[in-house]
C-alpha cells in the first residue's frame, strides 16, 4: 500500500516551477540557461520515476519470476 | 474501499497532467509514468496473495512445479511488456511500443517451447505404434 500522492504533486510542482524559471530566463534573454534549467529539472523527475520503476520491477520479479 | 482511492489518485494525476502539459509536456510524461507505476505497484501486492493460493492448489494437484513456474514467468513477462509498451505509447512512439510488445511475445513463445514439446511427447505416446 504505497499510495504516495505527494510524489505526484512534487513532480507537478517541479514542472510548474521550472516552466516559470524558463519564462523568466527567456525574458532576460538567457535562452541557453533556460534550456539547461529545463533539462536538469527533467533529469530530477526522471530520477524519481526510475527509482520507482526499479521498485516495481523488483516486486514483479519476486512475485512472478521466483528470484 | 480501495477503488475510491485508486480512482481519486488517477483523477488527481490526470488533472495535474492537464495543468503541466501546456507549459512543459516533458513533465506531463513524468507524472503519467509515475502514476502508472504507483497504481501498478498497488495492484501487484494483491496479485501476490492470489498466486500463493494458485501455487498451493497446483502443489496439491500434483502438477510439476516447472509448469507453474513457467506460467508465472509468462504472466510476469506479459505484465512488464504491456506496461513498458503503454508508457512508450504515451510518449507518442507507437513504433517502439509495437516492437516492445513483439519482443514480449517472442520471449513468451521461447518460454512456452518446453511445454509444447511435452505436449507433443504425450500425444505421441497416445498414438498406437506401427498403425
Amino acid at each position: 500500500m504505497s499510495m504516495d500522492v505527494s510524489a505526484i504533486f512534487q513532480i507537478a510542482g517541479i514542472g510548474i516551477i521550472v516552466a516559470m524559471i524558463h519564462t523568466v530566463l527567456k525574458q532576460m534573454g538567457k535562452e541557453d540557461m533556460a534550456h539547461w534549467v529545463t533539462l536538469i529539472g527533467f533529469v530530477v523527475v526522471l530520477f524519481m520515476v526510475i527509482r520507482m520503476l526499479n521498485e516495481l520491477f523488483q516486486e514483479i520479479k519476486t512475485i512472478f519470476l521466483f528470484q | 474501499m480501495e477503488i475510491v482511492q485508486i480512482v481519486g489518485f488517477g483523477l488527481i494525476a490526470a488533472v495535474l497532467i492537464l495543468v503541466v502539459k501546456e507549459q512543459k509536456p516533458l513533465y506531463a510524461f513524468g507524472i503519467a509514468a509515475f502514476a502508472g507505476i504507483s497504481l501498478f505497484l498497488l495492484v501487484i501486492g494483491k496479485i501476490d496473495a492470489v498466486i500463493a493460493v494458485l501455487e498451493n492448489l497446483s502443489e496439491r494437484a500434483g502438477v510439476p512445479s516447472i509448469y507453474m513456474a513457467t506460467i508465472l514467468k509468462i504472466i510476469g513477462i506479459a505484465y512488464i511488456a504491456e506496461f513498458g509498451a503503454q508508457i512508450v505509447r504515451d510518449t507518442g512512439q507507437e513504433s517502439i511500443a509495437v516492437k516492445i510488445e513483439f519482443a514480449g511475445k517472442v520471449l513468451i513463445l521461447v518460454m512456452a517451447v518446453p511445454i509444447i514439446s511435452v505436449i507433443v511427447d504425450a500425444v505421441m505416446n497416445l498414438l498406437p505404434t506401427g498403425g
